[in-house]
């Protein structure tokens, strides 16, 4: 019964002897271990956050922008100039099949004023559909019925930041506001979707389209098309999305009347292609923070070694001793072998700890979203143990291999 | 119990061999109590360490309890080291970190397993009741010496090989060591066989060989 335990013993009276060189050795395993738990955790923390905000807008989302068109050989930007038109939206409405819902929009910056307060934002013209295809909800308020879109009543949606930073804590529903050279009342507030980068509604004003294009957007195409910036809509099955893409291209070709050869004059984006991208993006970030911290922990491991070496050297003469009491190679080599490993699973551990509560504090701190999981867990502790084992390999090889004769002779 | 017959040691350095020792046929009989003598360089230790498994020898048969062991793998010989022989050095080679206690469950270690009573007992044979808890830098030259043969005595090994146990120590605590031996010998007939270049010492043993250059140059009887 005792057998079992005398390895483990005679491994924690050769570390604990030399008590401030073990936890040396071992802290260049723990900062190893713990920049792979930190680093891992911010890169799967920013995946799991850029995930989630694209499940807020809706996974099944589709959005087309105007732009790209050809002016003489130069490429205008994406959105940089209006090639959409509300009709586009009308014409894929009735003629591309597993599409719910198409909402046309047309942004514009404007000047708010209320008040002493006045601020620049992003007014969206948009149709009643616009509520449905982006998952919005309204905090207060209602949105705009069908009949004020026919209308075009002149009423606001105000996201989250806008209200307050014109209204306060002050009730904005009922209120008027000037917007540009027109004035709107206030008769819903977005609930806040949390900070975004992309298209927060949280910055944004919608009105009826019908509204915006009486007053400020008011351009229309050579064919006489009512000009909208981008088309977003829904799809019914997310598996159906690439289809509607081709369709919605070949419409629109046709709808704009490019050649064959032509670039086309928008841009089709699916949330689905977007949300894969940027998650490629985030695991490519995630695997080469992972690399950086890989490397300290593989010099965590040489210092090991060195270590042991220094440790095999030192500790000739006890190799010689248990030789003449009967301990065979195998006995001297898994003696150093598990001190090596001991020295980084110990180290291990420790590091998973210091990594998890750093991970914490930087989560709690707001400085990045940080998810910890049992495979890095799992995968830090496997290495550092692997490391131990290898890099003890060759130090323990080389004690079991010592001649008595000469280890006892030894100083 | 331990038969040599024409054994020799080569070392080989460089291109220089150094025959150490020159046909050397010696039996050891069951319960003797044998002391070796002879100048430095007259092969010794070389002779003690074979007859330990420590080495090889380079030529010639040795029977330890009717096996042939010469020609084992070195984890036979570890094995026989363990279960067989008692070491017993000049330099005492305690491991200076462990207790008396734990130098003595070392002897166990690769002998069959820790038995903590054993070694308690085997410390109290030598009169070190009251030393357990001490490490070697506590203790006196001849206090270490005892805790070394408390090492050895706790595996019953079959024979005890002693290099120069007296060397490093002066002649009242030389002269306990050698009583502690000797009284072991009396008492559970263990067989000792003991390197020194003292005639005195070696006078308290029943048969002395006379080494020099490496051959058995006489043998006397006390």
């Amino acid at each position: 019964m005792k057998k079992w335990f005398d390895p483990l013993a005679t491994v924690w009276v050769g570390l604990s002897t030399h008590k401030l060189r073990s936890f040396l050795t071992m802290l260049g395993i723990i900062i190893g271990v713990a920049s792979v738990i930190i680093l891992m955790s911010i890169g799967k923390g920013s995946t799991a956050s850029i995930l989630s905000r694209i499940q807020s807008m809706g996974s099944n989302l589709i959005t087309i922008r105007g732009g790209a068109s050809m002016f003489g050989g130069v490429r205008g930007a994406f959105g940089g100039t209006n090639t959409l038109t509300l009709e586009d939206a009308e014409a894929i409405a009735e003629q591309v099949s597993n599409i719910s819902a198409v909402a046309p929009s047309y942004s514009s910056n404007l000047q708010l004023v209320v008040g002493g307060e006045n601020m620049n934002s992003q007014v969206s013209g948009v149709t009643t559909e616009y509520k449905e295809v982006n998952n919005l909800k309204l905090a207060s308020g209602s949105f705009f019925s069908e009949q004020e879109y026919e209308r075009g009543a002149k009423v606001a949606i105000l996201g989250s930041n806008v209200k307050e930073t014109l209204f306060g804590d002050t009730d904005p529903i009922g209120q008027r506001m000037r917007m540009g050279s027109i004035i709107v009342t206030v008769t819903g507030v977005l609930e806040s979707k949390g900070s975004s980068g992309m298209n927060s509604t949280d910055d944004a004003v919608l009105i009826p389209l019908t509204a915006m294009q009486q007053t400020v957007a008011q351009s229309r195409t050579a064919q006489g098309e009512r000009v909208v910036s981008s088309i977003a809509l829904t799809v019914t099955d997310e598996k159906k999305s690439d289809q509607v893409t081709e369709e919605i291209t070949s419409l629109l070709r046709t709808r704009h009347r490019l050649g064959t050869g032509v670039d086309n004059d928008f841009n089709i984006m699916s949330m689905e292609e977007m949300a894969s991208t940027l998650e490629e993006t985030s695991a490519t970030l995630t695997l080469l923070l992972g690399a950086i911290a890989a490397i300290a922990l593989l010099v965590g491991g040489i210092g090991v070694m060195n270590i042991m070496l220094v440790s095999v050297l030192e500790r000739t003469r006890e190799i010689g001793i248990r030789k003449a009491l009967g301990a065979r190679e195998r006995d001297i080599w898994i003696q150093f072998l598990l001190e090596a490993t001991f020295l980084t699973f110990a180290g291990g551990i420790i590091g998973v700890v210091v990594g998890w509560v750093v991970s914490y504090i930087v989560s709690s701190m707001g400085l990045y979203t940080t998810v910890v999981t049992a495979d890095i867990v799992i995968l830090a502790v496997s290495v550092s143990v692997g490391i131990g084992l290898f890099f003890g390999f060759y130090p323990a090889w080389n004690a079991s291999r010592l001649d008595p004769i000469q280890a006892l002779r030894s100083e | 119990m331990i038969q040599l017959q024409d054994i020799t040691k080569v070392y080989r350095m460089g291109k220089r061999e150094l025959t150490v020792l020159k046909g050397i046929n010696l039996n050891i009989e069951q319960g003797e109590l044998v002391a070796v003598m002879g100048a430095s360089g007259s092969g010794k230790t070389t002779l003690l360490n074979l007859i330990g498994c420590l080495d090889k020898p380079t030529s010639g048969k040795y029977y330890l309890e009717g096996r042939e062991v010469s020609r084992l793998s070195s984890n036979e010989l570890a094995a026989i080291r363990g279960q067989k022989v008692g070491f017993i050095f000049q330099t005492f080679n305690l491991l200076s970190r462990l207790t008396a206690l734990a130098n003595v469950e070392l002897g166990m270690t690769y002998a069959g397993g820790v038995n903590r009573q054993h070694a308690i007992e085997a410390l109290a044979k030598v009169g070190l009741s009251d030393r357990v808890k001490h490490r070697p830098i506590e203790l006196s030259g001849g206090e270490q010496q005892r805790v070394a043969i408390a090492r050895a005595l706790v595996k019953n090994p079959s024979v005890f090989l002693a290099d120069e146990p007296t060397g490093q120590l002066d002649s009242r605590s030389g002269q306990e060591i050698i009583s502690i031996l000797t009284s072991l010998h009396a008492e559970q007939g263990i067989t000792v066989l003991m390197v020194t270049h003292e005639t005195d010492i070696a006078h308290r043993c029943q048969r002395i060989i006379h080494l020099k250059d490496g051959e058995i140059v006489a043998e006397e009887s006390v």
